[in-house]
């Protein structure tokens, strides 16, 4: 592990590991909680908001790792993997919100918010480097 | 921009991987700027200018440009 991953990517995959688990946990606490005992006012606002924690703090793991990549090259591909992951969540988004506007779909998301087709587009992206990289050394 | 990545590492017998090692950077970035993939910025050039003992421009050449 240690020549295959940069140490700006061991830290990536540690908090990764550490923010999917506490959403895992808190995804599955939080839905109980609300189906056994809703709380209602302040609190409300507070707990539902608990399982959006981690996410924002899987935005934050890969800030830190475009900042602590030394190798510039890597950065850059992982630069091209979130632009194409901004690309491909603005376009489903913005489809879906037509398609919403003009009531051919239904309205709500069905839980599938802009984080999820943003995690979506990471991979797609991942999926692109690792292909041009591929095809590249093949060249 | 053209280099001369690929000839200097023939001539010190070093892989792809001995060369990133020098330089602290992976194995694929050494690829991408050998294949003329990706330009190195300033800093980067002027390591792998020092790890082969060379000035840069008989390392990297401007497009067009041989040795």
């Amino acid at each position: 592990m240690s020549r295959r991953y940069s140490p700006a990517m061991r830290n990536y995959l540690r908090r990764l590991a550490g923010f999917m688990v506490a959403y895992t946990v808190l995804i599955f606490a939080v839905g109980t909680v609300f189906r056994v005992s809703p709380p209602s006012g302040p609190l409300a606002w507070g707990v539902a908001v608990l399982p959006a924690l981690p996410i924002l703090g899987v935005f934050w793991t890969i800030g830190r790792l475009l900042a602590e990549e030394t190798d510039e090259y890597m950065r850059m591909m992982f630069v091209r993997q979130s632009l194409i992951a901004t690309a491909f969540c603005l376009s489903i988004m913005t489809v879906w919100e037509f398609l919403q506007n003009f009531e051919v779909v239904p309205p709500g998301n069905g839980g599938f918010g802009a984080a999820f087709f943003w995690f979506v587009g990471l991979g797609a992206g991942g999926v692109w480097n690792a292909l041009a990289n591929r095809a590249e050394a093949e060249e | 921009m053209n280099n001369r990545l690929k000839v200097l590492r023939a001539e010190r017998s070093w892989s792809q991987q001995d060369l990133a090692d020098r330089l602290g950077v992976s194995r694929q970035s050494v690829n991408a700027i050998e294949k003329g993939r990706y330009d190195p910025s300033l800093p980067l050039a002027f390591t792998i200018a020092e790890v082969f003992g060379l000035p840069i421009e008989a390392i990297f050449l401007r497009d067009g440009e041989t040795r």
